[in-house]
């Protein structure tokens, strides 16, 4: 393959992680790989997004608080609509990378691949995997017809991994006028404090389900992993039910976590949520329910009552720490 | 539990046919159970717009979750020919519909699906928690639409009913691609929301608090524009029976392609630009050691995590 692009976002602390898997799997795929980013200062990444293998940095530039998804899929589609573009666009499945993959899409009038966990050169084009009945099934997919295929790609589907090239070469793409498309606006934003790791990226984490019974209980999640220095988490139910945000959410809708050690504190294991947890290196399931699907995951799994399991296993944590 | 029963018990029990009614009991339950906590969540959560409001949801009809789903041998795609139901991700903007649009004059919410067959019974649903009236897309030829497909269809009925919002789920049950209203948005030209958890309105913009990696955003769009909301957002109610009864002549606009004036060939499998390969079994996981608690059950975790060295 000739060409491909990825949707490299960039927070404060540089590039996401996912863009730089993305980057590092674009690298194995294709011969020239170039990045798309937006932001007040996207030459001061291009060292990075150069690290890993961006040879050309599009810069759509500061969006002056608007939300991307308009503006960067307009400014993707003009460079496309020059010749200049590629024959694969790869997006980090995020808030933003999703909106920016639906707009080019449409703009495009090219459908898209979504939950994208691994990527193969077939015959000329991309042959993609995606995760099916709770990661017991995988399909292989494939785009028809003219025109770059558009992906929307898991987060650690792919390790990223440094190659040492020089910095990108920063280019402006500005998105030109979208008209009332790009009208929503950013006016606050809010961070969230958190404590301790990020759910996605803590070696430990520590989720909760529907058997905890009720909203308060979920302070022993918390405390278990504080004492573990890992992130809680939720299943997709107790999400639904509103006892903990969305954010905490581990799942086919939700994040996907691959931590050393995962244990899971009254979640039967859904589909669902089996997806966004079944590459845990470790799993340790406690659940009442022996035929739980859960414990067919579960490297050690406890049937039993959580709330006894868990009160107890807090306490003997505390004890050592 | 959120409700005194969870669905899938109910099925355990092959009492789901009972579901509805139970649901309303248990609903008042828990209502006085929770009289306090969740009387005072909720009105934290309600939703105040006096403006005069046409709101559409899109719905989504989809094989029951707690059934056993399988693909089809030929094609690949999902097996749909049994019983469909709403799916569950859809009542929540159902509910920030009728939120948003409740208790105004000459406001109305629209339902907006696209399903084979004719399919109704998950609209009836949505009808029976409220909404006026629903515009259902069926044709035979939209078997086997890609998600772009499914929103240039959708795309259509709505520029019909010429709604000042559209509400969506963040990703629906089944399929989860996730991308359909942001493409929706795009095919009607109009600003788009997407991970929405609290929305607010005044009837010539939407003020939405957006889920973020950090926390959320603030954010503000003019109207019309598409919103999707994440679950848990409000809390969906359930039926009443009133609201079943009523739910049976409320309008359901059964549309075909050549009145919405697409192209048959344009959608459909006929249409799809992508094609499913083929589907393997996944690497499994090696069988671990599942163990009764004799009440010993905390003291195996301590060793196991100690024997991998992370305590």
């Amino acid at each position: 393959m000739k060409r491909i692009w990825v949707l490299a976002e960039v927070t404060g602390q540089g590039p996401t992680a996912l863009t730089l898997e993305l980057l590092t799997e674009a690298r194995s795929l294709a011969t020239t790989v170039e990045a798309v980013a937006w932001g007040a200062d996207t030459a001061s990444v291009a060292g990075t997004l150069g690290d890993y293998g961006a040879s050309r940095v599009y810069d759509v530039g500061d969006l002056a608080g608007a939300l991307p998804g308009p503006l960067v899929a307009a400014a993707m589609a003009g460079l496309i609509g020059a010749g200049e573009g590629p024959e694969a666009v790869l997006f980090p499945a995020s808030y933003d990378g999703r909106d920016v993959a639906g707009r080019l899409s449409a703009r495009l009038d090219r459908p898209v691949l979504t939950n994208v966990t691994g990527l193969a050169e077939h015959d000329g084009g991309l042959l993609t995997e995606h995760p099916v009945f709770g990661g017991t099934q995988i399909v292989r997919a494939r785009f028809t017809g003219e025109g770059p295929g558009i992906y929307v790609v898991r987060a650690k589907s792919f390790s990223a991994e440094p190659a040492g090239g020089s910095p990108a070469e920063v280019v402006a793409a500005p998105p030109g006028d979208v008209g009332p498309t790009g009208a929503a606006r950013i006016v606050r934003r809010h961070v969230e404090e958190a404590t301790g790791p990020k759910l996605d990226e803590a070696p430990i984490v520590v989720s909760g389900g529907r058997g905890l019974g009720a909203q308060e209980h979920y302070a022993l999640i918390e405390e278990l992993a504080r004492l573990l220095h890992g992130a809680p988490g939720a299943s997709r139910a107790i999400v639904d039910a509103g006892w903990v945000p969305y954010s905490h959410q581990v799942g086919q809708t939700g994040k996907t976590v691959k931590p050393t050690v995962y244990v899971a504190c009254g979640i039967s294991g859904a589909t669902q949520h089996l997806v966004g947890m079944k590459g845990s290196k470790h799993i340790v399931a406690i659940n009442k329910d022996r035929e739980a699907p859960i414990f067919s995951v579960a490297d050690l799994g406890i049937v039993g009552d959580v709330h006894r399991v868990l009160p107890a296993l807090v306490e003997a944590l505390q004890k050592r720490s | 539990m959120q409700g005194v029963m969870g669905d899938r018990h109910l099925r355990q029990l092959g009492l789901h046919r009972y579901a509805p009614a139970a649901k309303a009991l248990g609903r008042r339950l828990q209502l006085l159970r929770r009289a306090d906590e969740s009387a005072e969540w909720r009105r934290g959560h309600r939703i105040v717009n006096n403006a005069v409001m046409h709101v559409v949801v899109c719905v989504k009809q989809i094989p029951d979750p707690a059934a056993p789903a399988s693909l089809e041998p030929g094609t690949h795609t999902l097996d749909r020919s049994g019983k469909l139901i709403m799916d569950d991700s859809d009542s929540y903007g159902v509910e920030m519909a009728l939120q948003l649009a409740g208790g105004v004059e000459g406001s109305e919410v629209t339902l907006v699906s696209m399903a084979p067959g004719g399919e109704t019974s998950g609209l009836r649903t949505a009808l029976a928690m409220g909404a006026g009236r629903a515009i259902l897309v069926s044709d035979e030829a939209l078997a086997g639409s890609d998600a772009l497909s499914t929103a240039k269809v959708l795309a259509a009925a709505i520029r019909r009913a010429a709604p000042d919002l559209v509400i969506a789920a963040t990703e629906s049950t089944d399929g989860y691609t996730g991308t359909l209203p942001v493409q929706l948005a795009e095919l009607l030209g109009i600003p788009s929301v997407t991970f929405a958890k609290r929305v607010s309105t005044d009837g010539t913009k939407v003020e939405v608090e957006r889920q973020t990696e950090a926390g959320y955003d603030d954010v503000e769009c003019p109207l019309p524009a598409v919103v999707t909301v994440t679950a848990g957002v409000v809390e969906p109610r359930y039926p009443s029976f009133k609201g079943i009864m009523a739910a049976k002549s409320k309008p359901i606009d059964v549309l075909s392609l050549a009145d919405l004036g697409i192209d048959a060939s344009a959608v459909g499998a006929e249409g799809a630009r992508q094609e499913i390969v083929d589907v393997a079994d996944a690497e499994q996981r090696g069988a671990g050691e599942i163990v009764v608690d004799e009440g010993d059950g905390a003291q195996r975790i301590v060793a196991f995590l100690e024997q991998l060295k992370v305590i």
